[in-house]
């Protein structure tokens, strides 16, 4: 965590060009992503390694860094939850199992295939690992399931239903197949050529998003159980939304309907208004119709306060990490409100003169005093999910 | 043709890779239930590699009469014969 929030506040790009041979191999028209700073078999063990697909190893290694971040040590376990959302589920696992059934014949196809490949693979993990038995959940939303995530803990919370949440998100398809499909649908840049600068959102020149992997992860707890065991609380969950655009399977509303709506319910949940929003961890994911219908709904909702608000969009240095991103920027918006900075957009060279947001270029400071964040996400399939994050 | 000597220390590389068991725990009177704490799944692992290593095959029906490891370096080492 200090280096994710050190990096963004700096403006680090993670974005590099893919070594794997299967680009080579398949001569894929996309050769850039952001993987995994530290691969996880440098944290899990062999064995570990063996019986989870990666997206349930980085969901697992996010939730072990968030739970001892916690300090929480003593606690009813039947009261501890986990809303783990994943975008795709265990992509390497179908698929190699799929290649193992083809070249080496059914029997081969090992028998921890279905428990790996399943989406709450994570969310089951994670339960596992920390002997949550509250129930362990898995919102399903492509690339808003990180944020809704947050949305399920807080309901387990303000229904009584658990006193923590581990709530969080994890990707992991940097695989061939699922850059070919992205890539069939135009929706990835194929700034090959210069890597670091290809996830570039609100900039003219924009021309779709990178490929992300990871996962984020975040302990929700009741704020009466924070209090009396003495925690260390960065920030408080305030409210969240999820709506539907019902307009198009992937394309956004153009008005940005479904988004506004989300906006707006996610700030009357929370009982705040828009002129006390001060910064937003924006959806922004570097594709040429994408980041136009996110403006269009932040300027319906916040009305001209928009303008006073201080926008990052950390994919332009960690790419999109999909069912994750919700998650890892939702750790960002906390982090923002904590050290009361917002961290930095990078290659934003000729802002899009569509879209005239004030936006981060270098990491900026907040006010003082209360303040309130939003984190956006939105998905193929018109999910919109917002969280606000206010001090506390 | 291998001699169960070197059956045994294949199951237990076999069982090391699948499980983190230390090789020496893995000796011919030791459940694979009871003893060596290997669940179902992997236990399907492991006859599948142990398939593979000694070039036997070894029929899911039989896998339930393999509780101890000697049961096993015993099917192996007369499907080998």
């Amino acid at each position: 965590m200090p280096t994710l929030w050190q990096n963004a506040v700096k403006g680090v790009s993670g974005v590099h060009q893919l070594t794997d041979e299967w680009v080579e191999q398949y001569d894929l028209p996309v050769k850039i992503a952001a993987k995994l700073a530290v691969p996880a078999d440098q944290v899990l063990g062999r064995v570990e390694m063996k019986r989870m697909d990666p997206s349930t190893q980085y969901g697992v290694i996010a939730a072990r860094e968030a739970w001892r971040d916690s300090g929480i040590e003593d606690i009813d376990h039947d009261r501890l939850a986990v809303a783990f959302a994943t975008g795709i589920g265990g992509v390497w696992t179908l698929l190699n199992g799929w290649d193992t059934l083809k070249e080496k014949g059914p029997r081969r196809v090992l028998p921890m295939t279905v428990p790996m490949l399943m989406p709450n693979g994570v969310a089951a993990a994670v339960s596992l690992d920390l002997g949550a038995r509250a129930g362990a959940h898995t919102p399903v939303s492509a690339c808003a399931s990180g944020t809704e995530a947050m949305a399920v803990g807080q309901e387990l919370i303000r229904s009584g239903k658990a006193d923590v949440v581990m709530v969080g998100g994890a990707e992991a398809a940097i695989h061939p197949m699922p850059i070919a499909a992205f890539s069939s649908m135009q929706a990835l840049s194929k700034r090959n050529d210069d890597p670091e600068r290809a996830s570039r959102p609100y900039d003219i020149d924009r021309d779709g998003f990178v490929m992300g992997e990871g996962a984020g992860a975040l302990v929700l707890e009741a704020e009466e159980h924070a209090l009396a065991r003495g925690a260390r609380i960065y920030a408080e969950l305030a409210g969240t939304s999820v709506t539907a655009d019902a307009y198009h399977i992937t394309a956004p509303d153009p008005e940005g309907l479904g988004a506004t709506r989300a906006l707006k319910a996610a700030l009357f949940d929370a009982r705040v208004q828009a002129e006390d929003v001060v910064h937003v961890n924006a959806h922004a994911t570097s594709t040429p119709v994408g980041d136009k219908p996110e403006y269009t709904a932040l300027k319906s909702a916040l009305g001209g306060h928009v303008d006073n608000v201080a926008v990052s969009a950390t994919k332009s240095q960690m790419g999109h990490l999909l069912g994750a991103s919700g998650a890892v920027e939702a750790v960002l918006t906390v982090l923002a409100v904590h050290e009361r900075k917002a961290p930095a957009t990078i290659n934003l060279d000729h802002q899009d003169p569509e879209i005239p947001l004030d936006v981060v270029t270098t990491a900026r400071d907040l006010p003082q005093g209360d303040i309130v964040a939003l984190s956006n996400s939105f998905g193929f399939g018109g999910h919109n999910a917002v969280v606000v994050i206010r001090n506390h | 043709m291998a001699s169960n000597e070197e059956i045994l220390a294949g199951l237990a590389e076999i069982i090391n890779e699948e499980t983190g068991l230390a090789p020496d725990a893995v000796q011919l009177d030791k459940s694979f239930t009871d003893d060596l704490d290997i669940d179902s799944i992997s236990m399907m692992t492991i006859v599948v590699n142990a398939e593979e290593k000694f070039g036997v095959r070894i029929p899911d029906e039989e896998v339930k009469n393999l509780s101890t490891v000697g049961d096993a370096v015993d099917f192996i080492a007369k499907a080998q014969a």
